[in-house]
Order: structure tokens, then sequence, then C-alpha cells
């Protein structure tokens, strides 16, 4: 009975204090402008199903996609027997589904085992592609200190979860064996796996260890799962989750095109009208209080930005694929989503605890520095390259906006291109009545 | 064969009360720098060949605004678009073709907002279309014959909009052979030049973008880089001359490999 209601009571906490972070994500993310993508039903699903649900992207990197696909179907598939022990901690009984289910309970049990083993594999050369081989794109400077400590935690919680699972599963293998299970019957439940690893490993143990090893397998298996669940939404990791809505939401233009700025078109159709009356008051309704032009932190970003921010598992496929990164420039995509995801997290900590209307007087340039936005390219190679379809470039481009047209920072020869194109229509000094001089040229 | 070119303003075919098939957008680039010069060129002689009934806007074109939007200015970029708007639309202009990606992508996606609908095409969809249906024949000319040409896949062309069968589906015309580098298509590497980047030194870093694009290209082993751009030819060219190979190696457009196969 003990056991029944601190079953329940983990639960119950474990689920509530999840529910309450996912709350302060949510109302993070909804700090962000607002920008619509609402349109598009039918593409959106068909986005969501075949690059979160389907790994669409992952495979243009075959090896790290394949063991990545072995962790996700584990994990995915391992929550059936999380069902089965949820039924079992609420009645108190043992493997509920063995006797109702029969073959296809041995077949269930089976394929998860299989696929605990694969993903084992995977888990552990994961860890030594961060630690022993250390591939370049995992190891960057902005990996240094808690991101990848965040990463190596959530690899070795995998490999304890697979862990508990065959101890729970190895161990009830061999009371089954000896008709000392709590599940009815006697013999062998026939598992792919723990219906032989469980006799080499547990074999020659008493009755009383063998329940023991199983408890164990079974609260740890629990404790790890909800330990786990809390855990996202402080992590990386969190992309288990957000990688749906990130996908479902994907801007569905052509790369290439940029958000326009209404409130700048606004201003340019008033400037160009010569009947305009620049005077006027705004009409009834419209938006009395000018905004900013472009991001100076993360509140003028898009809510879709900073939903991207916490999605991001900081695989850096962006940055190894950003050609300013390649060639050494300070620029880093990944880096990029990171420092909005911690500037988002600051701002928001800063809301609750001391009201919505509270400034510290930092900003994202506290943590990106002019040089790493100019840096880029524009090329969009970050943005092809996620495999979650998240968009580093909007955000370079939100805070070039800001420097640009707030402070007036542009580097000097772009300023210079600008003044060009204003005088003479053209980035270079060339007038515009030679424009068709090469006709004749030879 | 040289003859003269036939490039008629969209102001004197209003004024003989003709309309024109297709615009041709020229660009910045297009119109005063001298190598890309050349590449107009190709292309208008390309359209004159095919009987294209086409128009420049000449001294009424102005910076599409691209560069400025890239770099932020949104003022300046929609000053520069509603301006160009308000011409096109005045000529009531339905198509566009341009030899510039970065035009090509303005024009095409980021116009309608701003009151500008028209069809745009880059002209190696024009090219790829002229040889499809027969109007424009490789033969005569210059022979690409066991040459070998690597394609370099423009940002704004490729990733940007999607466009990467055309300009190979006409190079393949060629009977050149041709070889991939080993980053293209939608893994294809920048040549540094998008993002306004072109028009100012890139940040401090250990190697310029372009060197490090144009060693793809010389892995490949191919005598002649095609491209589909301006700044990308620009770049490219930049990068051979810096592995000092300017003699062996040419950066082409692919209008002009395909003026050069039909003798234009």
């Amino acid at each position: 009975m003990i056991g029944i209601v601190v079953f329940a009571l983990l639960w119950l906490v474990g689920i509530g204090f999840f529910g309450w972070n996912v709350m302060k994500v949510r109302n993070n993310i909804l700090l962000g402008r607002e920008i619509d993508r609402s349109d598009r039903k039918s593409d959106r699903w068909k986005t969501m199903i075949l690059v979160a649900f389907g790994q669409k992207k992952m495979f243009t990197r075959p090896i790290p996609a394949l063991l990545h696909l072995c962790i996700y179907a584990a994990f995915v598939i391992t929550q059936i027997e999380l069902i089965e022990i949820l039924a079992d901690g609420l009645s108190g009984g043992h493997r509920l589904f063995h006797e109702s289910l029969g073959g296809f309970y041995t077949f269930m049990i089976s394929f998860i085992e299989i696929l605990s083993v694969l993903a084992f594999i995977a888990t552990v050369i994961f860890l030594s592609r961060r630690n022993l081989l250390k591939v370049p794109r995992l190891v960057k400077s902005e990996m240094n200190g808690w991101p990848k400590l965040d990463a190596n935690l959530i690899l070795f919680a995998e490999i304890t979860l697979i862990c508990f699972i065959f101890m729970m599963n190895g161990a009830d293998e061999v009371l089954y064996n000896a008709g000392q299970s709590h599940a009815e019957g006697q013999g062998s439940f026939g598992f792919a796996i723990s219906s032989w690893l469980g006799p080499v490993l547990f074999g020659d143990m008493g009755i009383e260890s063998l329940h023991v090893i199983e408890r164990i397998g079974w609260w740890g298996h629990l404790a790890i799962v909800l330990g786990f669940l809390n855990y996202l939404p402080y992590s990386k990791h969190f992309h288990i989750v957000l990688a749906f809505p990130n996908t479902f939401y994907s801007n569905l233009e052509k790369k290439g095109r940029f958000t326009n700025m209404e409130s700048v078109t606004k201003e340019v159709k008033l400037m160009m009208d010569p009947n305009a009356d620049p005077y006027a008051a705004p009409a009834e309704g419209e938006d009395a209080e000018p905004q900013r032009f472009g991001a100076k932190d993360v509140t003028d970003l898009t809510w879709k930005n900073l939903l991207d921010a916490y999605t991001c598992t900081e695989c850096g496929r962006c940055t190894s694929s950003c050609p300013a990164n390649q060639t050494g420039k300070l620029l880093s995509p990944r880096k990029i989503m990171m420092d909005t995801r911690d500037r988002l997290v600051e701002v928001g900590e800063n809301k609750r605890k001391h009201g919505k209307e509270h400034e510290d007087g930092k900003s994202l340039f506290d943590y990106i520095s002019e040089e790493e936005i100019w840096a880029c390219t524009s090329c969009n190679a970050c943005v092809q390259e996620c495999p979650v379809n998240i968009d580093p470039l909007s955000i370079i481009v939100d805070l070039r906006r800001y420097l640009v047209m707030e402070e007036s920072k542009v580097p000097a020869e772009l300023a210079g291109m600008l003044t060009n194109i204003e005088n003479n229509g053209a980035p270079w000094q060339f007038a515009a009545a030679d424009r068709l001089n090469w006709k004749d040229e030879n | 064969m040289s003859t003269t070119l036939k490039v008629p303003t969209m102001a004197e075919m209003m004024a003989q009360g003709e309309t024109p098939e297709v615009l041709f957008w020229v660009g910045c680039s297009g119109s005063f720098d001298d190598r890309a010069k050349k590449i107009t060129k190709a292309v208008v002689k390309i359209l004159n060949a095919c009987d294209v009934k086409f128009a420049v806007l000449g001294t009424e074109e102005s910076c599409t605004g691209d560069p400025a939007k890239r770099a932020g200015n949104e003022f300046t970029f929609q000053m520069q678009a509603m301006m160009n708007i308000e011409v096109l639309n005045a000529y009531e202009i339905k198509k566009i073709v341009t030899a510039c990606p970065h035009c090509f992508n303005t024009l095409k996606n980021e116009y309608p907002e701003l009151g500008g609908n028209y069809e745009v095409i880059h002209h190696t969809q024009l090219i790829q279309d002229l040889i499809n249906t027969g109007k424009l024949a490789l033969k005569g000319g210059e022979s690409f014959k066991g040459k070998k040409i690597t394609f370099h896949d423009p940002c704004y062309l490729g990733r940007a909009n999607d466009v990467y069968e055309a300009p190979r589906a006409a190079m393949e015309k060629l009977d050149a052979e041709l070889v991939e580098m080993k980053r293209c298509r939608t893994n294809g590497l920048c040549c540094g030049a998008g993002g306004a980047q072109m028009f100012k030194e890139a940040e401090k870093g250990d190697k310029e973008v372009n060197v490090e694009r144009t060693e793809d290209a010389l892995e490949t082993g191919a005598g002649i880089i095609a491209t589909g751009c301006p700044f990308c030819n620009t770049m490219m060219t930049d990068g051979v001359k810096n592995f000092n190979k300017e003699a062996e190696i040419k950066v082409m457009d692919v209008a002009e490999l395909i003026s050069e196969a039909a003798d234009l």
C-alpha cells in the first residue's frame, strides 16, 4: 500500500513540476513578437511528420543519423513499457499485461530490449565522439562548461536507464524461471535479451536479492524517466519535445525571402506620397507606440525565434556548415541560438522576480558581438542544415537591423555602399545615366 | 560571329506601342562591373539569337535594394523597391529575367509584399527553356567536348530559391564533362560575397571564404568553373588568382558558355 502511495506521489510531483516549468518556458517564448504561422496547415503537418518524426534532415550525415535513430526509436518504444509500469504501480500488480497480451507481450518487450541494446551501443559511441574522438563540431569553444556537461549527463542518464531496464527484466526472468516472480506462472518470459542475459548476470543469486534487484530496476526506471522529464526544460535535450512544434511552425517560404518590415513600409509610403500629412495623428486602432526597428533584445525577436532557441540541441551542424565559421571568423550560428536562449531565460527570470516592466540594462548584445553579426554571408547553410528547422539567420538579420536603423552602427564600407544606393541607385559610385553604356562598349 | 547587339529599352518599346515578352533586369553588377558586363552581353546575344522579344529598363533601372536589405537597412531597401515597382508597374511588366541571383531573389520574393508581382526567372532557367524548346541550338561554336566543367551553386539561386537543376541541365548540352565539387547543391559552400559581404572586407579570420571555395573547385580538376552569379564570378576569379591558376582555369557564367558553344 505504501508503495502505491509513494508511486502516485512521485508521478504527481514529477508531472506537476514539469508542467510548471513548461508553463515558464511557454511564457518566455510568448515574450517574443507576433508572427503569423497559422496558415497552410497541411504543409505544416507534412513538414513536422517528415522532419521531426521522420528525421529526414538528420540523414544528410548518415552515421550520426543512424545512431540517433537507435536512441530515438528506443526512447519512443520504451514508453510502452512505461504504461505497464504505471498500471502496475497504481494497482499494486506485477506485469499486468503479461497474461492478457500473451505472445504479443513477449514480442513487445523483446522489441524494446533489442532497441535498448542498440541505443546502449549508440550512446557509448556518442560519448566517445564527444569525449575521445572529439568530433570538431562537438568541442567548439561555445560548448565549454555547462553545454558539455549537459550533453554528457544526458548520455549517462540514457545508459543508466537501459541498465535499469535489464536489471528489472533480467532479475524477473530468473525469478520466473524459479516460479518466484510476482507474475503468474513459471518458465521463461522469452524476452529476446533478458531471457539469456538475466541468467548470465543474476543466475546464481538468491531469491531475495533477485527481488531487490528487480525492484531497483523498476523504481530506477521510473525515477530516471521522471527525473529526465524534469531535467528537460533546463537542458538542450528539450528538443525531444520541441522539435515537433518547431518544425510545425517552420518558415514555409523560400529561404531567400527576408521578412518585410511593415513599420518601415508605412514610413516609406508616407515619404513617397506628396499628399501625405506628416503631422497626421495615427488612425483609430493603429499602433500608436512605434516598435523598435530590428532586435536589441530577445523580446524584439519573434516567438518563433525564441521557440527555435529552446529547441536547439546544440548539435552544431549549422556551425560546421557556416562559411564564416569554417574560415576562422567569430560567428557560430549555434552560439547565436545558445545566447538567445540564455538571455531569454535571464529576461524571463527577471520579469518573474521584479515584474513585467523590469529592465536590467542588458541586452542580447551583451551576449552576441557585432563582429559575429557582420561576419554572416546570409548563405542559408545553417538554416538548410538544421535537422529541426531552426533559423539562426533571421536573428542575425534582426540584430543587424537594430544596429543599422536604431544605432547607425554600420561598418564604414557598408555605409559607403548604402550612400551610393541612396544617391545613385547602385552600390558603387556610378551614375544612373551610365547604366546602359555597356551596350555600346566593346 | 559578331553582330551588333539589339537592346531595346522599355521606353523605346512603349513609344512604338509594343510590349516585350520579358524584361531583362540587368542589375548593377551587370551594368557597371567590367567582368559582369560580358555576362550581360552573352545573355543579350542569346536573347537576340532566339528572337526573344525583350527590353531593358536602361537608365530607369535602379538597384533592387538587395545589399541594403541584407545589411539591415530596410529603409533604403524599401525606398529602392518602391521606386522600382512604380517603374515596373507603370510599364505593366509581367515577366522578368535576370542574370543576378540576388536581383532574382529580391524581385521574386521580396517585391510582392510591396506591390510588385511578376513572374521572375533566372537566366539559366530561360536558357534551359530555349534549349528544350529547340529555339537555341548549340552548334558551330567552341566545342567543350571532353572538357571538365564544375558548377558553383550561388546561394541565392540554390538554397535560397531551390534552383539547382536549370544551370546543370543547360550545361549538359555542352557535351562537356560536368563534375561536382564535394560540396554542391544544398551543401554548396558560399563564395563569401552574400549578405552585403561583397562591399566590405571580411571579419578577422584565418582564411578567405572564396579561397576555401576555390579549393573545392580545384580538387575537381575542372578547367572551367561555371557560375550563375556576377558576385560569385568575382569571388571565384579572385580565388583562382590566389592560387596563380588563372592561366589554366577560367571562371565563366553559364550564359557565356552557352553563347560560345552556339557561336553567338
